[in-house]
């Protein structure tokens, strides 16, 4: 199997996916969200997921962490965190790592904070669940982190109520509570679509400022292809539940292999170039019931033959540390295209 | 045909009462409070332009859109369509011109009655002017789904069985339906994919192009507003701050917040540049700061920012409120 990174003198990735399957069972037949998913996060890195509405990044991210919404279940491959299955592990281990090991940020901090706790409460309690400190001990330590992600007297403001906050400061408050049991992985999904412009640079650089201080990897699931460039190493793209590229970001953003990157890119509006149209992709995204065959953009695709509407196209390993998933890069074809 | 603008607003401001309840204002010795969403707005929009407003959250876009098609009425100020006031409580008159501009939404999952065809939808406004009858109206509204890029047998189908850029195109065959001139555009692609967005925002440059449409532009996007718009007015707490040609703001920026807000977009181009860390947050419009209410999260705050809100000034590339401007730009940078 041609997965990123098989070469053996890689040390073993932080996270690594392969071949993950979720389906949806209904009453009308199984959906399939993801197909045979496959990336790795190494130590450290901040790893860009993006993709349009329905393409299975949040869903990915549900799945590494174990809180796929039931019906949804995954049907195959499986998930590493240094080298040990968590993919199937019950429900009483996953919590465990969840929290201690993979740290969440979601996207509206509202809602992923306790309204009736204080933040005091709520982070001390995370820290004393997952490490074994004193009360005294874990309050020093969440003023402390409060400190680090930038809320101005942290040491008053830790009991306030979460409602006495902005949303950038709720957002802040979050990522202090999922760093505060020193995670190996952040997974932080949308982490900046409820803020605004100005107070989202803050909390991209807050978020990834932390993360590498700390050597914690960062998977940052988003739709905002300029907050990928700024911030994440690598770039996952993804359409209809599977992986079309995976690479580098300079790579990615500048040359696109995959034609549906290279439409994603076009389409969207820059600051600094001058453009009469922007570059558009007919049709939309497939529904998981009218997946095509073959490759899945090949209704389209501008480039699309013969091939892409039979035979479903694995990701290709580039050798230049780039993974495209396209009939275009496949060996026989590029030989037919020489002679 | 004139050179009268086609928009003209003058002095346009709202407030917003946000007081408790009389009882607890008495109890609890409260003064009345009012939100100001839109203080002392002045633009113009010429014909065939597109003119953007952008700001960030609760800084009066879109109470600012509602105002100028009749949704909330102005406290102060004026509104001048094609040189005629717009009064919304006048009748006939008032018919007339309101055919004549339209507006587009944001969420068009919202903006669509479900239980009505999308025929019906499109048909609504043709009814309500007068503009076709009996069988002409299906034809029209067969040929606006043309335009829009569906086919004409979707005027039998819900709403439901469309995507979000399908209804999109829906909306804005709707706007066009009544044949207007203008139509006021509040962040049509905020709720879109950005392979649906380019698809959307080409679809409105070639209507424009057709029909000859001025847009009024209402974004947080930058990249959308420098793509689409001629002149941008970037609004903070309900003030113009500074208004200047669409692609001479991105590379001149004057005023202060314009700049904070163009350091903060995080860009495609990967520059490498290293932004300015942005301080601060929109303040509460409640209680504003006084004086420029930018001031307290301004790198270039001086006494007299404090006291005093500042008057609008020219700037080499169109105007901008800022205390620190003159006539060859800012003061210090």
């Amino acid at each position: 199997m041609s997965g990123p990174s098989e070469n053996p003198s890689d040390k073993t990735p932080l996270l690594s996916v392969r071949d993950l399957v979720v389906e949806f069972p209904t009453r009308r037949g199984t959906l399939r969200a993801l197909d045979k998913v496959s990336f790795d996060i190494a130590q450290g890195e901040v790893l860009g997921m993006v993709g349009e509405s329905g393409a299975g990044k949040s869903l990915t991210g549900a799945a590494i962490i174990g809180l796929l919404e039931p019906p949804g279940r995954i049907a195959g491959g499986e998930i590493r965190l240094r080298g040990e299955r968590i993919d199937n592990l019950p429900r009483e281990k996953m919590r465990r790592i969840r929290g201690r090991r993979i740290g969440m940020v979601f996207q509206d901090p509202l809602t992923s904070l306790n309204p009736l706790y204080t933040v005091a409460q709520q982070l001390i309690e995370t820290i004393r669940t997952h490490m074994d400190v004193s009360e005294g001990e874990a309050r020093k330590r969440a003023v402390a982190l409060l400190d680090r992600v930038g809320i101005p007297a942290a040491a008053r403001r830790i009991d306030d109520y979460p409602h006495h906050f902005s949303g950038g400061m709720r957002q802040r408050v979050v990522i202090a509570l999922a760093l505060c049991a020193e995670p190996e992985l952040v997974l932080a999904d949308e982490p900046t679509t409820a803020l605004d412009v100005s107070v989202q640079a803050q909390i991209i650089d807050v978020l990834k400022e932390i993360c590498a201080e700390r050597g914690a990897s960062v998977m940052l699931i988003t739709h905002d292809m300029g907050v990928i460039a700024e911030t994440a190493d690598r770039v996952a793209v993804l359409y209809a539940g599977r992986v079309a590229e995976i690479g580098p970001v300079r790579d990615v953003i500048q040359a696109a292999e995959h034609p549906y990157t290279a439409g994603l890119m076009g389409s969207i509006p820059t600051l600094t170039q001058n453009a009469a149209r922007l570059t558009q992709i007919p049709g939309s995204m497939p529904r998981l019931n009218a997946i095509p065959q073959g490759c899945a953009f090949n209704p389209r695709c501008p480039k699309v033959f013969d091939r892409c509407r039979t035979d479903r196209p694995e990701l290709i390993d580039r050798d230049n540390g780039r993974h495209v998933s396209c009939w275009l890069y496949d060996a026989a074809t590029q030989q037919v295209a020489h002679d | 045909m004139t050179d009268t603008p086609l928009l003209q607003v003058t002095g346009l401001t709202r407030y917003f009462d946000v007081s408790k309840p009389w009882l607890n204002r008495v109890l609890e010795r409260e003064e009345k409070q009012f939100l100001t969403a839109a203080a002392d707005v002045d633009f113009e929009i010429k014909r065939g332009e597109t003119f953007a407003l952008v700001g960030e959250s609760g800084s009066g876009k879109s109470t600012i859109a509602k105002m100028i098609v009749g949704l909330v009425d102005p406290s102060r100020g004026r509104i001048l369509f094609d040189g005629q006031e717009m009064r919304f409580e006048q009748g006939a008159a008032m018919r007339q011109l309101r055919r004549r501009f339209q507006m587009i939404f944001q969420d068009p999952f919202a903006s669509l009655n479900p239980r009505w065809r999308v025929g019906a939808i499109i048909a609504e406004p043709i009814r309500t002017f007068g503009i076709a009858s009996g069988a002409d109206i299906n034809r029209e509204v067969g040929r606006l789904l043309e335009v829009v890029g569906l086919s004409a047998s979707d005027a039998e189908k819900f709403p439901h069985e469309f995507s979000g850029g399908q209804r999109q195109r829906i909306a804005i065959a709707r706007a066009l339906s009544s044949k207007p001139e203008f139509i006021v555009c509040d962040e049509p692609t905020s709720a879109l994919d950005v392979s649906v967005q380019a698809q959307i925002l080409n679809l409105m440059r070639d209507l424009q192009d057709e029909f000859g449409l001025t847009y009024l532009l209402i974004s947080h996007d930058l990249s959308v507003v420098r793509h689409m718009a001629n002149r941008i007015g970037v609004l903070y707490l309900g003030r113009l701050v500074e208004e200047a040609d669409a692609k001479r703001l991105f590379t001149e920026p004057q005023h202060p917040y314009t700049r904070m807000l163009l350091d903060a977009v995080p860009d495609l181009a990967l520059s490498g540049r290293r932004r300015k860390p942005v301080t601060g947050e929109i303040p509460n419009p409640i209680n504003p700061p006084s004086g420029c209410t930018f001031h307290p999260r301004c790198p270039l705050v001086e006494d007299i920012c404090k006291r005093k809100i500042p008057e609008v000034r020219t700037t080499p590339t169109g105007r901008a409120a800022c205390h620190l401007l003159s006539e060859n730009g800012l003061v210090k940078t």
